[in-house]
């Protein structure tokens, strides 16, 4: 007898196991299809020869005016290149962008209001590397100030370019500031809040005249670093917050002047106020003299139906002291965009980053609907950009030479974190030991730092 | 001997084994593709640094980094807590509200769906309402409290009341378990109750003696789901940092997970930070793996008691 051939057989168990290694393969492969490289062609870009295309453009805005004010900003570039069609979806996060790009159905270009997640995709390459176009079409980042080239990069590789910018200062309420001029060191801050602050007799906060807390609203340890010229990295990558004493001075400023508050009132005070997107802001309701904050405040402000009649005023944040010379400066960072890995246009694609990112008007128009700071010194300079004395405050502090951002890092989002939940028991009185726990966050740093293949 | 005979295996006849496999393989499909493939996966990644589009061979590095990370130990602890007293609370609140439905004499519908409404609401929804309301400083709760004479604490702001807010939220949502419960009170025998009656018990007696033996198959049940569960638990602990924090998402802030003081940080919230925010795939994967032997164990060991309480009975 013929014994049964496999022909023969029910192909059932064949066709699950096929299925399955088919399963695998595609799950294993997902994402690793070649796909045009950017900067291939010798040619220079910026020509109108680019063939017809049609590019999709993921980004984070998602308010109707936001959305309207980026549409117009594509506008101009498809009157440019009217062959090229945009097809922009708003709303998108950081995770549907890598995972977009693992999967190999990347946009054409992608935007992030964010810059934690720019060193894992220079290092991982998710996003490409521009520096060839960039010198193809030779383009001088030096129109950029150094703080936002900085989080637009990492070791080397050129993987965004910066769109918007946002800057940080102080602004006060000066009707609760009883005419005194804003503070330009950590002492006069510290004075001028005692001064300012109005407390019930049993200790209970009626109006502050500066939040210390780290866990207010913006001020973060990146934010407020800025006043003490806090370093976060050393130059082999290794976290420096245990060796910079300037942190150490800005935490002692810090805790003392919590504590002249009481950790417990001031805590009750901060967990009573408003919303920070809301009109109940406490700086909208005159609960806070003093705040740091971004300049889009200023719109925030400008469209509040009660706020907008404040009588308020900006200025860069008072600094340590003993370094006058920081006066001025601040913290800056921004929305970054990019072309990701596998985009199917590559070529149409930097042309849109690149009018998006360089050209002024493009750039002037951006800025006066959303109200952030343009990145390039053309654009702040322009006579088209709308502005005026409390705005100009952030247009400074973004082009002072002194004002610094949270260097790249591909553990931003842990570090971070690691840093913040020691702020956390530091200023609640639950740290004795104020160097040895500096260190503990070094040790926490350094050991991911590791682990990710520092 | 007849009884020496041993009876010979069932023969196979050709195509049987084939056939069985057809059968099998709908459930056999999705084991390998949602289990057994996603668990050896993970166990794979676990040796690599991946980062979701570079593979790297690390060898143990991302188990020994265990020791190194201080938040997974808090986060273990914080899930521990939840299943050793978020668990049993929510079981006998159930079992309570259960026992309390069966003895109504009137207006045992309306109780009912009282009860079982919060259970619809919801996470997000729930756990925002319940921050806002145990606010300290302008929530109706402490300001409730306050005029009997007591000051409210800091609910979700306090480390030492952040776990216990959690589980008063977990009692409040007790809704579906107390109908399973309902179901099983209801199909208790009465005549046992009545015999035991005869028999001198009182209410306690009858409870320890009959109720619970008759319902110790959905309380196992109700166990082992809460167990899993409390070990899974991630979006209320993740809505209720974030809102009472205060925390915003703007250039160069951060989101601390586990606010207060790391008190609400979860086993699965630091995977998936550790997975998702930090890009740091291998050692989420070991992560998993923990997270998985950790049921597994507890599982286990829940099944072996409900088992030895039941040869008692």
């Amino acid at each position: 007898m013929r014994p049964p051939s496999h022909a023969s057989r029910p192909p059932t168990l064949r066709l699950v196991v096929a299925g399955l290694a088919a399963l695998a393969l595609t799950a294993c492969t997902a994402g690793k299809e070649a796909a045009p490289a950017l900067g291939a062609q010798p040619e220079p870009s910026g020509s109108a020869s680019l063939p017809p295309a049609t590019l999709e453009l993921w980004h984070g805005f998602s308010t109707p005016a936001e959305t309207k004010a980026f549409e117009d900003a594509i506008a101009a570039f498809t009157r440019k290149f009217p062959q090229i069609k945009v097809t922009a979806k708003k709303g998108v996060q950081d995770d549907q962008i890598t995972q977009a790009v693992r999967s190999g159905k990347a946009p054409d270009v992608a935007a992030s209001f964010t810059t934690d997640n720019v060193a894992q995709w220079c290092k991982s390459g998710a996003f490409q590397d521009l520096a060839p176009v960039i010198r193809q079409d030779g383009i001088d980042l030096s129109v950029l100030p150094a703080a936002s080239r900085s989080y637009t990069e990492f070791a080397g590789k050129r993987c965004t370019m910066p769109l918007l910018a946002d800057a940080y200062g102080l602004y006060y309420n000066k009707d609760l500031m009883q005419g005194h001029e804003p503070p330009k060191t950590l002492s006069e801050l510290t004075e001028l809040t005692k001064k300012l602050t109005v407390r019930d007799a049993d200790g209970t906060i009626k109006v502050a005249g500066f939040i210390p807390s780290f866990q207010y609203y913006e001020n973060s340890p990146s934010h407020l670093g800025t006043m003490v010229g806090a370093k976060w990295y050393n130059d082999d990558g290794t976290s420096a917050i245990g060796s910079d004493p300037a942190w150490k001075q800005l935490l002692t400023w810090q805790k003392e002047l919590v504590d002249w508050y009481g950790y417990d009132n001031l805590e009750k005070f901060r967990k009573g106020l408003g919303d920070e997107w809301s009109a109940e802001h406490p700086f909208f309701k005159g609960k806070v003299a003093m705040i740091l904050d971004g300049e889009w405040r200023n719109a925030m402000i400008a469209n509040d139906p009660e706020a907008k009649d404040m009588d308020y005023g900006t200025a860069p944040l008072p600094v340590a002291d003993d370094k006058p010379e920081l006066y001025g400066s601040g913290f800056t960072a921004g929305t970054v965009i990019g072309v990701p890995r596998g985009a199917k246009h590559p070529q149409h694609a930097w042309e849109l980053v690149k009018h998006l990112t360089t050209d002024t008007d493009s750039l002037v128009t951006l800025s006066n609907s959303l109200r952030n700071v343009p990145t390039t010194k053309a654009a702040m300079e322009h006579p088209r950009l709308v502005k005026d004395a409390n705005f100009q405050t952030f247009l400074d502090i973004f082009a002072h030479p002194g004002t610094s951002t949270l260097p790249a890092n591909v553990n931003s989002v842990f570090n971070q974190e690691a840093f913040s939940a020691f702020l956390v028991s530091w200023e609640k009185g639950a740290v004795s030991d104020l160097d040895a726990g500096l260190k503990s966050v070094d040790k926490r740093i350094d050991d991911k730092w590791k682990l990710s293949g520092g | 001997m007849a009884s020496h005979v041993r009876a010979a295996p069932p023969r196979w006849r050709r195509g049987e084994g084939l056939r069985a496999l057809l059968w099998l393989s709908p459930w056999l499909t999705g084991f390998t593709i949602f289990f057994a493939y996603p668990l050896a996966s993970t166990v794979y990644f676990s040796f690599h640094r991946y980062d979701l589009f570079t593979l790297e061979f690390v060898g143990l590095d991302n188990y020994r980094y265990l020791f190194d990370d201080e938040r997974v130990w808090l986060s273990a602890r914080n899930t521990l807590w939840l299943v050793v007293f978020m668990v049993p609370a929510q079981v006998v609140f159930a079992l309570a509200l259960a026992q309390l439905v069966t003895r109504l004499k009137a207006g045992v519908g309306l109780f009912r769906t009282i009860f079982y409404l919060p259970s619809l609401v919801p996470l997000v929804a729930g756990t925002v309402a319940f921050v806002f309301l145990m606010n300290p400083a302008t929530g109706p709760w402490n300001q409730l409290l306050a005029l009997f004479g007591v000051t409210g604490p800091d609910w979700f702001g306090d480390p030492a009341w952040a776990k216990p807010s959690l589980t008063l939220l977990a009692m409040w949502g007790v809704g579906n378990l107390m109908v399973i419960f309902l179901a099983a009170l209801l199909d208790v025998p009465r005549h046992l109750y009545e015999a035991a009656a005869l028999d001198g018990a009182g209410p306690w007696r009858q409870f320890r003696s009959v109720t619970l033996p008759m319902i110790s198959p959905v309380l196992m049940f109700s166990a082992i789901t809460g167990v899993i569960y409390a070990l899974q638990y991630f979006t209320q602990a993740m809505i209720a940092s974030r809102v009472a924090s205060g925390a915003t998402d703007s250039a160069g802030t951060s989101f601390l997970p586990g606010y207060p003081d790391g008190a609400l940080l979860t086993l699965p919230q630091h995977l998936f930070q550790t997975g998702f925010r930090d890009w740091s795939m291998g050692y989420a994967s070991v992560l998993a793996l923990m997270l998985f032997a950790t049921s597994m164990v507890f599982t286990l060991i829940l099944l072996r008691q409900f088992r030895r309480a039941e040869e008692l009975t």
